[in-house]
This record gives structure tokens, sequence and C-alpha cells, in this order.
């Protein structure tokens, strides 16, 4: 593992692309790492297009820029791809995850000839099939700490546990479906590229 | 005594406020820092400090109604950014002149226009005339330090003078970093009881606060405050001290990063500096003897310490996240320039404007600044103005100029 791995996220306004930046950021603590976790916002509305950032590293961050050659790129809005050059900067030993129901054939075109990895998540389908409800973040960071390899799949498994347990106190109804779609997300990420 | 944890710089406020427990906090709400007030009143809520929270309509009335807390004799706190702190203009100098110890949490974002929510210095920086004392901090445990240091400063007898933390809007505030929290008993102890010696409740004790004051008596009021704020000097480096016995952490009135032999430096303030520190690392790998200096209290300014501490220096870029349109740069521009000439520091100088309404700089930026000190120094190059740092047009790259 890299000592220092940068990720960035895209998503829209709503949909929680925020919150699974610095969720990493926090489950990444708990398992011992200097982090960062960081939005850059514009005009915030419902829709818009936002990014999020990570650092996760064994050393002190210092650095307070945006991250522009990150190691993986998180996609929670496959319509993101017309308008937003997600692939910019993306090391090509890196990876790039997509949330998307859409084909291979359909989305390898929209990444500019990007040679590094792809992967590719229904989160929808994870989050109906476990949550009942779309949160596409929650799948989405399994994946990406699974692809992006920053921590240890059962000390993340672990440290999400926690974390939930602590998020969902008043609603422990919503724990089994978290946890549900966590392990889901995990099997259901795929190799496109 | 400690705990490692991870939180935003507005949640390092609130949670220094926390273990303060002021008497009173009156607060407006504004982007970027809404957060502590929202923080501070949940925390309220929840019955874990007992802080009298007082809603008001604006920034006027917050800054107005903190004044009215601590004439009465209570230890007020307040947050706000930009165009908040702008609204608070006139009793910004009432409070410093009536002698108040308001804190102040503010959440540095550039005042309109054009309308942006992002990091600049221009709220604060334009209050720099103010009579407030200003710390600023480059990331999250800094503002949480500086935040428990800030009531023992403004409060003490020789001082007496507001005080506002400042931290980088969103960069900071809203960045989520590791950082250590200190116990609450150390930390209650260091604080301690706020204790005035005149205040409006006080028993058989009439006094007005904020009276007319003819001309006879006047400039003799301003002069007094001009030495309490001269006298702040060592109080802020005898709290620090104290507070470097509790924690450990060590502050002083600037920060020198790899600057004792450095032939190229960089003065600048708030998070801009942890990049800048990634630059210097860059530069001295390759063999150039690059430092930092990072001011952290900009008021009152310790113009003869930073003047002595380039004096050895080739070359300086003193870098302004403000605008002062005097046509002649910056404000840190002026005032370093001003500290040098008097300490007779012999460098050339440039002073650069950087990160306006929050625009990146990337360590990259930061290795131009220096590769283009070195030019500057050799007599390669030259700044007839000064420049800007990071523009998109044509002149991003100072090294063409």
């Amino acid at each position: 593992m890299r000592h220092l791995t940068e990720i960035r996220w895209h998503g829209r306004g709503g949909q929680g692309a925020k919150t699974a930046a610095l969720l990493l950021a926090d489950v990444a603590f708990q398992s011992g790492k200097q982090v960062q976790g960081f939005p850059e916002y514009g005009p915030e509305r419902m829709g818009a297009p936002i990014t999020a950032y990570d650092r996760i590293s064994d050393e002190q961050i210092r650095v307070h820029s945006n991250i522009y050659e990150p190691d993986f790129v998180a996609v929670v809005d496959d319509t993101l791809l017309h308008t937003v050059d997600v692939t910019a900067g993306l090391k090509e030993d890196g990876g790039i995850l997509i949330n998307t129901v859409k084909t291979a054939e359909e989305i390898l075109p929209l990444l500019k000839g990007y040679r590094g990895k792809v992967y590719m998540l229904d989160a929808r389908k994870v989050c109906m099939a476990t949550l009942g409800k779309y949160f596409p973040n929650t799948p989405m960071l399994a994946a990406i700490v699974k692809i992006s390899g920053v921590m240890d799949i059962d000390v993340f498994l672990r440290e999400m546990e926690t974390s939930l347990q602590h998020k969902f106190a008043r609603k422990p109804e919503v724990l089994d479906g978290n946890r549900k779609a966590l392990k889901l997300a995990l099997e259901e990420v795929t190799e496109w590229q | 005594m400690s705990t490692k944890t991870r939180m935003s710089g507005n949640e390092a406020v609130a949670h220094a406020i926390k273990q303060i427990n002021p008497d009173v906090m009156p607060a407006f709400p504004i982007t970027p820092s809404t957060e502590i007030p929202q923080f501070v009143a949940t925390m309220i809520a929840n019955g874990e400090i007992d802080t009298e929270f007082i809603p008001v309509e604006s920034e006027h009335s917050a800054m107005s109604a903190a004044m009215g807390a601590s004439a009465a004799g209570a230890r007020a706190v307040t947050a706000t950014s930009s165009c908040g702190m702008a609204l608070m203009w006139e009793v910004l100098y009432v409070a410093a002149s009536s002698r108040l110890p308001i804190v102040m949490a503010l959440v540095n974002r550039g005042l309109t226009g054009p309308l942006n929510i992002n990091a600049e210095h221009s709220d604060s920086m334009g209050a720099r005339d103010s009579g407030w004392i200003q710390i600023y901090a480059e990331n999250n445990q800094e503002v949480y330090d500086n935040f428990l240091q800030a009531h023992r400063i403004a409060e003490h007898r020789d001082v007496r003078l507001p005080i506002m933390i400042c931290q980088d809007g969103f960069i900071t505030s809203h960045a989520v970093q590791n950082i250590t929290l200190w116990d609450d008993e150390p930390i209650r102890k260091f604080v301690g009881e706020y204790e005035p010696e005149h205040y409006l409740l006080k028993e058989d004790e009439s006094m007005a606060v904020g009276p007319y004051a003819v001309s006879p008596y006047c400039m003799e009021a301003k002069k007094a405050q001009a030495e309490a704020m001269k006298r702040a000097r060592k109080v802020i480096l005898d709290v620090a001290a104290e507070f470097e016995t509790v924690t450990g952490q060590h502050y002083g009135f600037f920060e020198g990063y790899r600057l004792e032999d450095a032939e190229y430096a960089v003065v600048a303030i708030g998070s801009v500096c942890g990049t800048a520190k990634d630059a210097v690392d860059a530069m001295r790998a390759r063999g150039m003897k690059a430092g930092l200096l990072k001011i952290r209290v900009f008021r009152p300014f310790p113009g003869q310490e930073i003047g002595e501490a380039l004096k050895h220096c080739k070359a300086v870029a003193i870098m302004d996240r403000a605008e002062s349109y005097s046509s002649q740069g910056g404000p840190l521009g002026a005032e370093v320039t001003a500290a040098m000439y008097r300490a007779k520091a012999q460098a050339e100088t440039v002073n650069i404007m950087y990160g306006l309404s929050g625009r990146d700089v990337r360590v990259e930026d930061m290795e131009q600044v220096y590769a283009s000190l070195e030019k500057l120094a050799d007599g390669k190059i030259s700044f007839p103005e000064y420049p800007y740092l990071g523009l998109r047009d044509g002149t991003e790259d100072l090294l063409s100029r």
C-alpha cells in the first residue's frame, strides 16, 4: 500500500457524496490512519454536481489543496460522465468506480480513453435489496474501500458496525439493512477493465 | 491527558466552547461559520453546558448583545464570517474601545463581491484597525488550541481587549482531520473563571460603558487602548507558555519552519502554510534553502520579531489572501515589508496575492513561488507590481513575468 492514498468523489447535491467522503475519513481514522476528508463547495443546491475528497496516509497531512491527481475516483451518479471530466488527472495505476445500471459498452467510451481499472456497482440494486430505499453512499463507500485497498475489509466492516450503531442508535431497525448493504456491495462490485 | 480523534475546524471550535462553557453566546448564522452556533446550541439543548444562547436577528445585534453581556460581567463568545462581521463593523470598534474581552470565532470568508462563500482574509484584514486581537490557525488543531487560550489573553487585566480566533473557511472549517483533544479538567483549570474587576452588575459600584468622550479625554482613551494592545504581546506569550505546560503544544507570535538557515522564505497566514511546508521540503530536497514564516498573531503585530527572523534571507515572498485595492499590494505585504525595513533586512521582497475567494493553492504553486524567489535574488526577474498567483488568464505563471 502506498503511504498516501488520494480519492476524489463526484456526485450530485443530495446523494451523499460528501457524507461518504467524511465517513471514509472517519473509518480510516478508526483504523489508525491520518486522514483528511473535505468537500468542495459551490452554490449548494439539490442535483448540482459536487466534489469531495479524501486523503488517507500513514503520516501527518499538511497540504490543504484539492486533489488533482487522485489514485481513485468514485462517481455516485453516472449522468455526470457527460458533463464532468471525472478521469481528469486520475492515475493509470489507480481506478475509477461508477454507480450505474448501464453496460460497459455504454460507459467505457465516456471515460476519455482512461486506461486504468474501471469498476461498476449497481448501488440502486444493492440499496433496494437491503434498505428498500436509495441511499447510494453506503454501498459506494464499501466498494471504494475494496477497490482502493486503503484498509483491511474486516477492519472496515468492524469500524462501520461501530459507526452505524452510533449513527442509528435511535433507529436500530435500519442497522441490519445497512450491514447487508455493505456486504452485498462488496460482492456486487465488478471489474470492467 | 488527551484523546486522539478526528473532527472539522468548526467542530473543534465548538468543542473548545463546550470545555470553556461561557456564560453567553449571541450568534446569527452565516456560511461557513454557521455550524459553530448550531453545534453549541445542540450542546445547550442536551444539557452538556449551561451557556445562555441568544438567537438574534442580525450580526449587529449579535455583537451588541455580546457587548451587553460582557459589560454586565459575563464571559461572552460569538461566531461569524465575512458579511456577518461586516454588519458588526460599528460595534467591533465600540467593543474594543469599551475594553470588553469578547471572544469571537471568525471563519474567514471573502467579503462580497462577487458573491462567494469561500476562504479569504478580507473580512478580518478589513478589521485589522478595529482594536481586536487577531490570532490565525493553519489547521483544526491550532484553531482549537488558539480558542482555548483566547479568554486568558483577552481577559487579562493588562489587556482587556476583544479577540478574534480565525481559521480559513471550508479549507479547515469543514475539513475533517486528525486532532488531539485535551481533557476537560486541566483545560477548565487552565481557562479558569472570569472575575472582572469592574462590571455593570457589580453591587455598590456604578459605572458607564461607552459614554461620549470630549476631545480633551478621547485621545488619551485611544492611547490607553493602544498601550493595552502593546501589553497583549507579553500576555499572549505568557499564556502560550502556560498552555504548553498543560498540553505540550508550543505557540508563539509566529512559527518558523526550516527558517533558521533559509535563504528564501515565504511569509503567510492560515491554511496555505501547511501546503507551503510540503513545498519547503520539496525545495530543500532539490538543494534550495527554503523556509516559511507562518504568522499566528497579526494583532498585535510582532513586526520587530518578524523583521529579525527574516534578516538573513536573500529573498522573501509575502503572501496576501486579501486585496486592499491600494495598487501597492495587500495588508500583510505592507506591514511585513515595513517591519523588514525597520530591522534593516536586506532581502529582495515580493508581495503575492493568492487564494482570493477560495482559489485553490497547490504544493506546485508554492514550489513555483520559491523558484521565483531564487530568480528574484539573482536579478533574473523583477516584479514591478504585486503578482497574482494562480490566475487563469495568462499571468498564472509567475516565472513568465
